[in-house]
């Protein structure tokens, strides 16, 4: 038994080259084949590829889809995000529990099953949804979780839960999900119909590298993951590095709750992302790509491998390009293992390197070192797309769309309380009121533009447009009606950035779990005004002494709830006039005491009545 | 200047900080001079007499009757001190917070401090539990989860310098004039 | 290319070299910058953010940024004062820092950065009071994570000074800490002559030698006697430098 161990884990790494820098992928493999890796595994695997085991540790522990202890053979993540909890995630989570007896984060003894929750898994145009093992299931209903349960209980096979396919490519043989597409609303740029294949690549490949460059800089293209950096200056910089070898990767790392706009794009522009790469590749200087996909759409992997070796045998991808002689161009999928830190950047390459996924110093950029300290232009699935789109159609075409200084067409991921949620290009400037009527949403209260990281609106700020300079966005756009609790929704937030902060830097670590028990104190009526210039206070300091985004955007929901929704809070505010602090509960101190002395309180029991409180 | 009325107690403490008021010597003449006991082990007195201006706390919450008199200060005083590192944070009695591993954590803790530790004579193996005992909390707790703490004095225990530099910035209302130099967590 | 940067930290005039960071120019400049995780003689990784000043209007970490022609840094201003007082307080509530039953108490780093920010009152945040295992499991070194600041000097230390892997982060998130390369530490290389483990890599009591116990009397210890920061400060003083 420890042999065969000890075969499978000498067979992954050497599968990878015994390279530390692929131990991801290694863990990948054991974490399916032995279902954990446990302690003899990581010292193992450390012997194998020359590193030590504290490290190796180190990674199992960061990931979330990697654990040190056993888990079920079938998985059963439970999408927790703020829309699928509004949905009834809960009790599709009380079925599961009820029907496989055991509750969220148990295993059965069996080892058959596991239970959990985790963070958005990108559906959330069709919540409540779950991922068993690698397969998709949306649209969940406590009779539909209860089918599924037992259909998994009868037959293991979890291929044989998708009953109807989705549209699109989604019914492909080798993605075969249930998953929808959902496309509302086709722009222009990326989701019109009859773009032509691989124009983008040629047009490119008969121009100079710097008149690509060129070509994108003037077309005023910046990067659609949020941050809004222009594309074209990103690639000029990573052309102008010295080095003997660059890299670009695509950040498919679509993390933002809320958002699954890539998801749809991997499906159905798989091309003209790959098309994008190589046109940057070409721009920069590139030989090697990498595509960074998360671990929740691993299902998307086998259908992405096709597409890239259907390229190689077209002259798409490999060496001589389009016949290029000198232009040659490959890519490779790394997939990531549950972390939301990992869209970010740089720490993004560090999980490319097979480290944790930390962010990285700056200076020095990506640019100028990024994966192996090479020159590594990262860049948004979508923006890869709209690259590949503007060397088609030219920079005057992208330029003349959207806003004087907001151009092209942006992919929205519309998801929560209304009719149609799914995804929509629309121009860049739209209003957020025009969004609402297209979605069909009604009695909206709250619209929390860019995921758990992004602006958090009222409906006086209704008048407000998507675009850099006023709601820059990676495009998540959660939608919330008057129903629903603005601090529940900024505590779910405040519990996702405390759970996916990677730890590195102080104000991030510890300062988002005393955001989040404060905002509890304030929902449990515990608070006064004391409290709220605390929150504001604390969320400065994050905000300016992070490290990197995820510190300094966490505070903004609670922030902008506070400035958007006073009134909700002034409503939960309660003074104390008796100098007492209401959230300590001193029967609940006692409760222990009590049944281990086997004698009741003389001061706080009333029985005995003498000086109850 | 009408006399101010103070009032002292130890809760989950060693009285260590009350020996430390000690410390101020001969100042303590100057101190009656200005102050007028009420409610305090300095005078045995176990009863509030009157409303007070000032209460000092030394202690953090380890059993019921902590959070009672706790609460009672609280009640009867205008502005509440913690005074020295239990009633801060916690201070030793706190230590136990962090050994608590197990699923039963309040029995692991009792079992510990009277049956198992290598350092315990208990032959008769009992672990105290008169009905005169006031019951134990879960965990300890600082004065501030417990009630609004107005100040804090940190020390372990705060030097008789610093109690007496405290006292005299409270007693004319500048409270947070207390240089850095001479604050000690230790 | 010039070999000398100059620029300016609050209004005074410093220089340094080709890629040092602002933190090496003000050392030797005799200008103090708190820090935490930055210590002579290893990469620094600008984790605890103590060291956090404002380059051009922006917030940057001292020991990791490099030096720039022109810059403008601010280090000694109200509103950074307040941001540093602040992280220091988020380490002390985050851990078990017990400073009164604390063997580091008068050499530990946490502890002399409370008293220099001048921290009175520590009641702003709630205590987390984490309940991780001690290890005491060597003969000569015990670890209690629980005062561990994720500094990652040992780490550092471990890997660089005494090439070994002796400790390494684990975990995410406010469960990140500081592991050991073994089921605890007696079952690592570590040895109580290597570095990792030296007085002074660890600025807390995390990392403990055993059986030296509060070696240095009240008042004597390192801190009473030379506040944290004078050292770097007396350079100035020394150079008759303008203050």
């Amino acid at each position: 038994m420890k042999s065969d161990q000890d075969l499978l884990i000498t067979r992954s790494c050497s599968k990878y080259g015994n390279d530390p820098g692929r131990v991801i992928d290694i863990l990948w493999e054991i974490q399916k084949s032995l279902g954990c890796v446990s302690y003899e595994a990581m010292e193992k695997i450390a012997a194998t590829i020359n590193t030590s085991r504290v490290q190796i540790e180190g990674i199992v522990s960061f990931y979330s889809f990697f654990s040190e202890t056993p888990k079920g053979k079938i998985i059963i993540r439970l999408c927790d995000d703020i829309v699928d909890r509004h949905a009834g995630v809960e009790q599709i989570a009380v079925v599961f529990s009820e029907e496989l007896g055991i509750g969220i984060g148990q295993t059965s003894p069996d080892r058959e099953f596991s239970l959990e929750y985790t963070p958005c898994i990108g559906m959330s145009d069709q919540a409540p949804a779950a991922l068993v093992n690698d397969v998709v299931v949306t649209s969940l209903t406590p009779d539909s979780a209860r089918e599924t349960a037992r259909r998994l209980k009868a037959n293991p096979d979890t291929s044989k839960l998708v009953a109807a396919k989705g549209d699109g490519n989604n019914g492909h043989r080798l993605i075969n999900t249930m998953v929808k597409n959902n496309i509302r609303l086709k722009g222009e740029v990326i989701l019109a119909d009859g773009i032509q294949a691989e124009a983008g690549l040629k047009k490119a490949l008969s121009k100079t590298p710097l008149e690509v460059i060129q070509e994108v800089v003037e077309s005023g293209l910046r990067g659609r993951g949020g941050a809004g950096f222009s594309t074209g200056e990103k690639w000029r910089l990573a052309q102008k590095a010295l080095a003997s070898k660059r890299f670009v990767i695509c950040n498919a790392d679509e993390g933002e709750p809320g958002t699954f706009k890539d998801r749809v794009l991997l499906t159905e522009r798989a091309d003209l992302i790959f098309e994008g790469m190589a046109i940057a590749a070409y721009a920069i200087g590139s030989d090697s790509g990498i595509l960074y996909l998360r671990a929740e759409y691993a299902y998307l992997r086998p259908f992405l491998e096709a597409v890239l070796e259907e390229r190689r045998k077209s002259g798409l991808l490999g060496s001589a390009i389009c016949g290029k002689k000198d232009f040659s161009f490959d890519i490779r999928i790394q997939l990531g293992a549950g972390a939301y830190i990992c869209g970010e950047e740089s720490a993004l390459i560090s999980s490319c390197e097979g480290l944790r996924g930390e962010p990285k110093n700056r200076p020095p950029f990506p640019v100028e070192k990024g994966y192996l300290s090479k020159p590594t232009a990262v860049n948004n699935v979508e923006t890869f797309c709209c690259a590949a789109r503007i060397m088609d159609r030219g920079s005057s075409w992208f330029a003349g769309i959207g806003t004087k200084a907001s151009h092209g067409t942006k992919l929205l991921s519309v998801s929560g309380d209304c009719a149609k949620p799914g995804v929509y290009e629309v121009p860049y400037g739209v209003e957020v009121a025009a969004l609402l009527e297209m979605a069909g949403a009604e009695d909206t209260a709250i619209v929390q533009v860019g995921g758990a990281s992004g602006d958090m609106i009222g409906r006086r700020s209704f008048n407000r447009k998507i675009c850099f300079s006023d709601l820059a966005t990676g495009g998540a756009i959660t939608l919330f009606n008057s129903s629903r609790n603005v601090l529940a929704i900024v505590d779910y937030y405040l519990e996702f950035f405390a759970h996916e902060s990677c730890g590195y830097c102080t104000p991030c670590r510890v300062g988002t779990v005393f955001l989040r028990e404060r905002i509890q104190k304030v929902m449990h009526g515990f608070a006064d005004k004391a409290d709220l210039e605390y929150l504001q206070e604390l969320g400065k300091t994050i905000m300016i002494t992070s490290r990197c985004g995820l510190g300094s955007s966490a505070p903004k929901c609670v922030l902008h709830s506070i400035a958007q929704f006073p009134l909700v809070y002034s409503s939960h505010l309660k003074e104390s006039l008796d100098g007492l602090q209401p959230g300590f509960n001193i029967q609940k101190a006692l409760e222990e005491s009590r049944r281990i002395a086997k004698r009741k309180s003389m001061i706080y029991d009333p029985v005995f009545g003498n000086e109850g409180e | 200047m009408k006399k101010k009325r103070i009032s002292t107690i130890s809760l989950a403490g060693c009285f260590g900080c009350h020996m430390s008021l000690l410390d101020i010597d001969e100042r303590i003449l100057e101190l009656v001079k200005l102050v007028e006991f009420d409610r305090s082990p300095v005078n045995d007195l176990k009863r509030f007499k009157a409303r007070c201006d000032i209460g000092f706390i030394e202690g953090g919450c380890c059993n019921e009757e902590n959070v009672h008199t706790l609460r009672k200060f609280r009640r009867n005083c205008d502005v509440l001190v913690a005074v020295g590192q239990c009633a801060v944070m916690g201070g030793l009695p706190v230590m136990r917070n962090a050994i608590m591993h197990s699923d039963d954590p309040l029995r692991e803790c009792l079992e510990t401090a009277y049956l198992n530790s290598p350092y315990v004579y208990n032959p008769t193996n009992d672990i105290p539990n008169d009905p005169a005992l006031p019951l134990i909390l879960d965990k300890v707790y600082t004065c501030a989860e417990v009630v609004k703490m107005d100040y804090q004095i940190p020390g372990c225990p705060p030097s008789g310098d610093i109690l007496w530099q405290a006292i005299v910035a409270l007693l004319n209302g500048r409270p947070s004039d207390l240089p850095s130099e001479v604050i000690k967590f230790d | 290319m010039s070999d000398v940067i100059i620029f300016k930290i609050d209004g005074v005039e410093v220089s340094a070299k080709p890629g040092q960071t602002i933190m090496n120019a003000a050392d030797e400049a005799g200008i103090y910058i708190p820090r935490l995780c930055d210590v002579e003689g290893l990469e620094p990784q600008g984790s605890c953010r103590v060291c956090t000043v404002k380059v051009n209007g922006r917030t940057a970490a001292a020991c990791t940024q490099p030096a720039a022609p022109g810059m403008v840094v601010e280090n000694d201003t109200l509103e950074i004062r307040n941001c540093r007082r602040d992280i220091v307080r988020m380490l002390f509530h985050e851990g078990n820092h017990l400073c009164p039953c604390c063997e580091a108490s008068g050499r530990c780093e946490l502890q002399a950065l409370g008293y220099r920010l001048g921290i009175l009152q520590p009641d702003k945040y709630p205590y987390l009071q984490p309940v991780r295992p001690v290890d005491a499991s060597h003969p000569d070194i015990m670890l209690d994570t629980n005062r561990c600041i994720r500094c990652g000097r040992c780490i550092r230390a471990s890997r660089h000074l005494d090439h070994k892997n002796v400790f390494g982060y684990i975990g995410r998130g406010i469960y990140k800490q500081v592991g050991v390369n073994g089921k605890n530490l007696a079952q690592t290389d570590v040895h109580v002559d290597d570095h990792a483990v030296a007085p002074g890599i660890c600025p807390v009591g995390c990392i403990i030698q055993k059986r030296r116990g509060f070696y240095d009397p009240v008042g004597q210890r390192k801190f009473d006697v030379n506040p944290i920061g004078t050292e770097i400060e007396k350079h100035l003083k020394d150079a008759g430098g303008k203050k």
